[in-house]
């Protein structure tokens, strides 16, 4: 600590140079932190995955839908706790077609299936006494504008209403969210209630989407979706039944490979950041090589002249990458704002500090490395007549 | 004139002492071809994606959708409706007078990519025999067409090429059914090669489908006034409640919002790497005028103006970006170009393939980025450069 004032004057003996570099790197890790963010935003529906609740599915497609009567079959399978299910309403919002996923759900099973969800009791209430019901998203409801007590008029692209139109139209009861950020993002849906719309739609009755299955014992995952599976196999339906993590890593990777994207782009951005820093680093130990030849002369060791060097790049990089991780977090709020759930929520967690940590530290030690080994090798007498 | 000399020569001077800052100059130009080949790969990306679907359909030939559906997976036609639209008057007929309509099923089959084992969403289309005159670019490269009646299906390019088990003459099992993989087909690099066809008689029944998706027809008179008529006498006719699309207005629209998207995040990653590659150049040219300060003042001495010197860094800052966006792009042509993959489709929830594609305008926005970056990176050290004292430099000889 007491060599700070000593690492401050060498870093900022040129200060443009110095501001530039500091500059690009606090860039660098700005992008870092926001591209991470949009990863781990990807994979946020693997991590708010509950490891106790599993999802079954037609076999051939999760497009195919399954008979609501399977709702008790499966609760009889040893270790489920909980069944609810879930129906693709095919939501289409002024005029935008799925603009928000709309769910038809059993309200009480499908609300006691997701804990992590927050909902007001009386709103939960009142979503399942109420036949034409909904509770909406609160990122959703703020991009709209909805208030509870509204009528919602939203139309189906798929199941036309008892009147043969497509028009439908609910009573908005309450609101959910999440105080997790990780599962926010899973908030963004409208939840109608089934009892409702199954009696008015004029197509598919009494069928559903997808079952969501609660079970006691996590680490019988695996055995009991294979049980599940083989109550309805041959059956004209059958069915695939996999822990919700699972599901929910399939789906992130129907979109492709966002994580080696993201990857690939940060490749490139540090590779640049290496040349660009090494560079100053080498320039500006090679103009202070008589300095340094005077710190040893003073008495200054080896070692700790060379980890003077060394020290100045992990503070340029930590200084750097602090900013531009901390100008990333700024940024998530107003990102959020303007997605307004059209995208799950931006948030930078803890491992990507950690990550950002360890690449500065790297960096610092590959651009460190060279000039703080020169320091290291230098003869007093070469260093001070070679000027 | 005399300023032109006097910047070709400064300029002349400063390019043959490039090899002794080769170092300071490569940050310039590593930095801008990190930026140029991450924009230009990227958009490659949505522009391969936007022209696979620009790509699909022709402006004569129509597609049928229940009134209020945006997609065929959520739109229904029921089989008399699908036959009565086959015999409107509009719809061109063939050599033996049977109506160029093809009423069509369309369903999700689960595929894992190749080397991979979660599913995803390729679409099974089933079609009626009409729809090989009518898509007369659909083409086989391997293999036959499927037999009506028969569990067989033929396998679009781009579908074969990413997920496993579509070779002809492998089998594959959806739904209760074994499906006989026995043609490979193309069709000009549209979305249909990203699907599965079969007979959509025989996929209706194993699907257990009562009715289909859409009707895709060729019209007799594709002009506007003939799609205009055909629209009409379709929305006139109180059996039907229908939405009468032009192909290429159907499939252009699914674009949108993968494309913006795979835009939005090219642009902003670039402009990111942009700014910190300007950090870069900034620091380079201030530099290299840095270690030239003696060698300007001394020809600012002799004669030399102020404009000559400002002009001739900043050229040299614009050759460094140049020869920077050209590597850029040249990595991104060579790592990219042509590369397939295959997404989900928001839009229509099923997988398409696609390639990225590096085309010339991409490559010149990429070198036009380089050149601001260039610019902005050369300017302030030129203008630095010009105003130093001469007796001030000279003196820290």
């Amino acid at each position: 600590m007491r060599y700070l004032p000593l690492l401050w004057a060498g870093l900022f003996r040129k200060k443009t140079r110095t501001i530039l570099t500091l500059l690009s790197i606090v860039v660098a890790f700005t992008l870092f932190g926001l591209l991470q963010a949009v990863e781990v935003a990807f994979e946020s529906g693997a991590d708010a995955a509950d490891a106790k609740r599993l999802l079954t599915t037609a076999r051939y497609s999760i497009i195919e839908p399954l008979p609501m009567a399977y709702q008790r079959r499966i609760e009889q399978v040893p270790g489920v706790v909980g069944v609810a299910y879930a129906d693709w309403f095919g939501a289409k919002y002024q005029n935008e077609s799925n603009a928000f996923p709309v769910f038809a759900v059993d309200p009480t099973r499908y609300l006691d299936m997701y804990p992590e969800f927050t909902i007001a009791r009386e709103q939960r209430d009142a979503f399942a006494r109420t036949r034409t019901g909904a509770v909406a998203g609160k990122r959703l409801a703020d991009r709209f504008g909805w208030r509870v007590g509204q009528k919602l008029p939203i139309s189906s692209e798929i199941h036309p209403n008892t009147d043969g139109s497509l028009n439908w139209e609910f009573d908005l009861v309450g609101i959910i969210d999440a105080d997790d950020p990780a599962v926010r993002g899973n908030t963004d849906m409208v939840l109608i209630n089934v009892a409702y719309f199954d009696e008015a739609r004029q197509s598919d009755r009494g069928k559903t989407g997808w079952y969501i299955v609660r079970i006691d014992d996590s680490t019988q995952a695996r055995a009991i979706s294979a049980s599940i599976d083989t109550v309805f196999a041959n059956s004209p339906d059958e069915t695939k039944t996999q822990p919700e993590k699972e599901f929910a890593i399939g789906f992130a990777k129907q979109i492709g490979d966002i994580g080696a994207l993201v990857t690939r782009v940060l490749l490139a951005v540090f590779f640049t950041i290496l040349i660009l820093t090494g560079n100053t680093m080498a320039q500006s130990i090679r103009e202070r090589i008589p300095e340094l030849a005077i710190l040893k002369t003073l008495g200054f060791s080896d070692g700790k002249v060379t980890a003077l060097v060394l020290a100045e790049a992990i503070l340029l990089l930590v200084l750097g990458g602090a900013i531009g991780m901390g100008a990333a977090v700024a940024a998530m709020p107003a990102l959020n704002g303007s997605t307004g759930g059209r995208f799950p929520p931006l948030f930078v967690g803890l491992e990507t500090w950690l990550l950002a940590a360890a690449i500065a530290a790297l960096v610092a030690l590959i651009i460190g490395l060279p000039p703080a080994l020169r320091a290291n090798r230098l003869k007093i007498i070469d260093a001070l007549s070679g000027h | 004139m005399r300023t032109l000399i006097q910047v070709l020569a400064i300029t002349a001077m400063n390019l043959r002492n490039l090899p002794q800052r080769v170092g300071t100059s490569l940050v310039v130009v590593v930095g801008i071809a990190g930026v140029v080949g991450v924009l230009v790969s990227v958009l490659a990306m949505s522009e391969g994606f936007r022209h696979t679907l620009a790509s699909t359909g022709r402006a004569d030939r129509v597609i049928l959708l229940r009134a209020g559906s945006d997609a065929e997976l959520s739109s229904g036609v029921d089989r008399n409706q699908a036959t009565l639209l086959a015999a409107l008057p509009g719809v061109a007929r063939d050599a033996a007078g049977r109506p160029e309509a093809s009423a069509e099923m369309v369903a999700m089959v689960d595929l894992p990519r190749k080397g991979e084992s979660n599913p995803n969403n390729v679409p099974f289309r089933g079609v009626q025999r009409a729809a090989f005159t009518i898509r007369d670019e659909a083409r086989l490269l391997e293999g036959r067409r499927f037999e009506p009646g028969v569990r067989e299906v033929m396998v679009g390019r781009k579908a074969a090429g990413q997920f496993a088990g579509l070779t002809v003459g492998s089998r594959i099992a959806f739904r209760d059914s074994d499906w006989t993989v026995v043609g490979i087909f193309a069709s000009g690099g549209d979305v249909h090669e990203s699907e599965i066809w079969a007979d959509a008689e025989v996929a209706m029944s194993a699907f257990r489908r009562s009715g289909y998706q859409s009707v895709t027809a060729r019209l007799a008179d594709g002009s506007a006034a003939g799609l205009a008529a055909f629209r009409d006498a379709v929305a006139r006719d109180p059996r039907f409640s229908i939405n009468v699309l032009r192909e290429p207005e159907y499939y252009a629209k699914q674009a949108g919002v993968l494309s913006t998207l795979i835009n939005v995040l090219g642009y902003t990653v670039a402009s990111f790497m942009a700014v910190g590659a300007t950090f870069g150049a900034l620091n380079c040219m201030y530099s290299a005028i840095a270690s030239r300060q003696v060698e300007i003042a001394t020809l600012r001495a002799i004669g030399f103006g102020g404009t000559p010197v400002v002009v001739s860094v900043v050229i040299e800052a614009l050759l460094l970006a140049l020869l920077g966006g050209a590597v850029g792009g040249t990595l991104a042509y060579l790592y990219c170009d042509g590369a397939s993959l295959s997404t989900l489709n928001f839009s229509t929830f099923s997988q398409v393939g696609f390639d990225f594609r590096v085309t010339p305008g991409l490559l010149l926005r990429g070198l036009v980025w380089a050149l601001v970056i260039g610019a902005a990176g050369g300017l302030p050290p030129a203008v630095r450069a010009a105003r130093i004292p001469v007796t001030e430099a000279l003196r820290t000889l």
